[in-house]
């Protein structure tokens, strides 16, 4: 049997060690003193301090977590009231194509939704007068749309695999359906909220193309101005960048896992 | 609160202050349906589908100097409206080498990344299936996390690895190799495709195999078939759902990818997402950039159907 075999223990390690590699590399060398990254000449926390004195970078972080927060929260209301239509009613007119639209953002290629926006917004201003001028606005738009698509796919897992019974008990005891929302299925879904808001605000975070097309002067996102350091070279201040996010990725993955592993057992039981 | 029993049927009107309002909204031929559906319809429809359409309107205008910096597609004169449309990107972009060239060297590079993508995703995606149940959820854990991670960051920790001074250089360098040469190759291009979009081949592998029931692979392998004849007639027809949508998922992002071959590639790595970059922001024709867009609108609406099938076919079992 597969099972025993020694062929995917080893194909596993070694796909393991191809994804980690690089990034215990690139951890390692955000420790390094040397400007050269990759020439290792002792330990220092050098380019931390760096990277907190450079206004650039500072002003680039809280933009860019400002907007993954409103994105993200815009896109966790889209995409729950989208999830909902798409797994409660059954058929509606226009079905097939709401529901391509709410997934075909998940794969559209990064420079079509960019230009496609910014072209829109640049048709809009034309004719209506709004948005004057591209910036923070222009990028949560063009963020909330893309994350959308990713909080419904989330959501929709979780609502199509849970009791139905509840609701509906719910319901024949009066409560209206707005009301059963709210008490009955809310809370129910409220993991796949919580990680489908996190997933959304990890993308916005991380997306450089989109914002690159849909911002203006003066609104330069963090993924933008580390595309403009590492054109230019390896620099170890993005080094230590990278570190801290990572670090705390993988805090947030790790808490996410333990949620997850922490209410399935009680699902079980009710 | 479990001591009363009482049936209250019908429930007393205050429990549902929402039905005033349903009715009333339902006398205009408004339902909690279109409610529910209204907010998520129209915000895709004007950020999502109407942009689509107008870089086809663009697309048919040309090159003009002024804001916007293409010509009108529609204009009024003296009274009658007059629409004008140019053919000159479309007849540029099956005429000019550089573009029928980016096409195809994209699809070649995104078939070749995938097909490298799914030979390493698969065993790993089956490893972590066949692993006992709190293994699973680490190395599940482990391969979702650089998925969260930027893929920026992580194409630039490639760079790092893979220099002329990098961390492979320096450890063939203990055994007296000579530095190889990897970056601005597009092999650097081929690595960076499958080291940023395994987890997207391992995850829908893994919820495809992880379904796989046991007791076929023992019935085949009780009849007498070896491991190797188990999975060619079992495991694989059954994973096919899987190996389509995840090898979909690499082989779309990767066709427009733009930061992979602009941070890895050299000047020679062609690819559609990179000229359409270059033709919006250093040349600045958006015209011939949406153009160009369309064109790779239509190379990826076929995987992307193929994607929908599979997904649909997963939803159902």
């Amino acid at each position: 049997m597969f099972k025993r075999g020694w062929f995917l223990p080893i194909a596993a390690v070694l796909g393991f060690s191809f994804l980690y590699a690089p990034i215990v590399s690139l951890v390692l060398f955000s420790f390094n003193e040397n400007r050269l990254v990759t020439v290792w000449s002792g330990f220092s926390f050098k380019w931390y301090g760096e990277l907190f004195r450079d206004p650039q970078m500072i002003n680039a972080a809280i933009l860019s977590l400002q907007i993954a927060a409103i994105a993200a929260t815009i896109a966790l209301v889209l995409g729950t009231l989208a999830a909902v239509a798409l797994v409660r009613f059954r058929r509606f007119k226009g079905r097939t194509l709401f529901s391509g639209m709410v997934s075909a953002p998940l794969v559209m290629p990064d420079v079509i939704t960019g230009l496609s926006l910014l072209l829109l917004f640049v048709a809009m201003e034309s004719v209506l007068g709004w948005p004057q001028g591209r910036g923070i606005l222009t990028i949560v738009i063009a963020h909330a749309t893309f994350c959308t698509a990713y909080v419904a796919v989330v959501v929709q897992s979780r609502l199509s695999d849970f009791d139905r019974s509840l609701e509906e008990a719910a319901m024949d005891l009066g409560a209206s359906p707005v009301r059963t929302f709210f008490d009955i299925t809310l809370p129910i879904i409220a993991p796949a909220l919580v990680s489908g808001w996190l997933l959304g605000f990890t993308l916005s975070l991380d997306d450089l193309v989109i914002a690159s097309f849909v911002s203006g002067p003066g609104s330069s996102t963090l993924p933008m101005v580390i595309f403009s350091k590492v054109r230019l070279g390896v620099s170890p201040d993005v080094n230590a960048l990278a570190t801290i996010i990572i670090g705390i990725v993988a805090l947030g993955v790790l808490t996410a896992t333990i949620i997850q592993l922490r209410t399935k057992p009680k699902k079980a039981r009710a | 609160m479990t001591t009363s029993h009482e049936p209250t049927y019908p429930p007393p009107r205050r429990l549902r202050p929402w039905n005033a309002v349903e009715k009333r909204l339902a006398k205009v031929g408004i339902t909690g349906r279109m409610l529910v559906l209204a907010a998520p319809v129209i915000w895709l429809l004007v950020f999502f589908l109407i942009p689509l359409f107008v870089v086809f309107g663009i697309s048919l205008t040309t090159k003009q100097f002024g804001r916007p910096p293409y010509s009108p597609l529609l204009t009024t004169e003296e009274g009658t409206v007059q629409l004008t449309l140019h053919l000159n990107n479309y007849i540029r972009l099956f005429t000019d080498n550089l573009y029928v060239a980016a096409y195809l060297s994209s699809i070649r590079i995104a078939a070749i990344a995938t097909i490298i993508t799914l030979l390493i995703g698969y065993p790993m995606a089956y490893a972590i299936a066949r692993a006992p149940g709190q293994w699973r959820n680490v190395l599940l854990m482990l391969v979702i996390l650089p998925f969260f991670t930027s893929l920026l960051l992580r194409v630039y920790a490639l760079t790092g690895f893979m220099r002329g001074n990098g961390v492979i250089n320096q450890f063939l360098g203990l055994f007296g190799i000579e530095p190889l040469v990897m970056m601005q190759t597009d092999f650097a291009v081929y690595v960076g495709l499958v080291y940023t979009y395994l987890p997207f081949m391992i995850l829908p592998l893994y919820t495809n195999l992880v379904k796989l029931d046991d007791s076929l692979l023992e019935a085949s392998a009780d009849l007498g078939a070896r491991p190797l004849r188990t999975f060619l007639t079992i495991t694989l027809p059954l994973s096919l759902p899987g190996i389509v949508a995840g090898s979909m998922l690499v082989f779309i992002p990767a066709i427009g990818e733009f930061v992979i071959p602009s941070l890895l590639g050299g000047p020679e790595t062609l690819m559609i997402g990179r000229v359409l970059w270059d033709e919006f922001f250093a040349a600045t024709n958006w015209p011939r950039a949406a153009a160009v867009a369309c064109a790779m609108l239509v190379v990826v609406v076929v995987p992307i159907m193929l994607l929908q099938r599979a997904q649909n076919s997963v939803v159902e079992k």
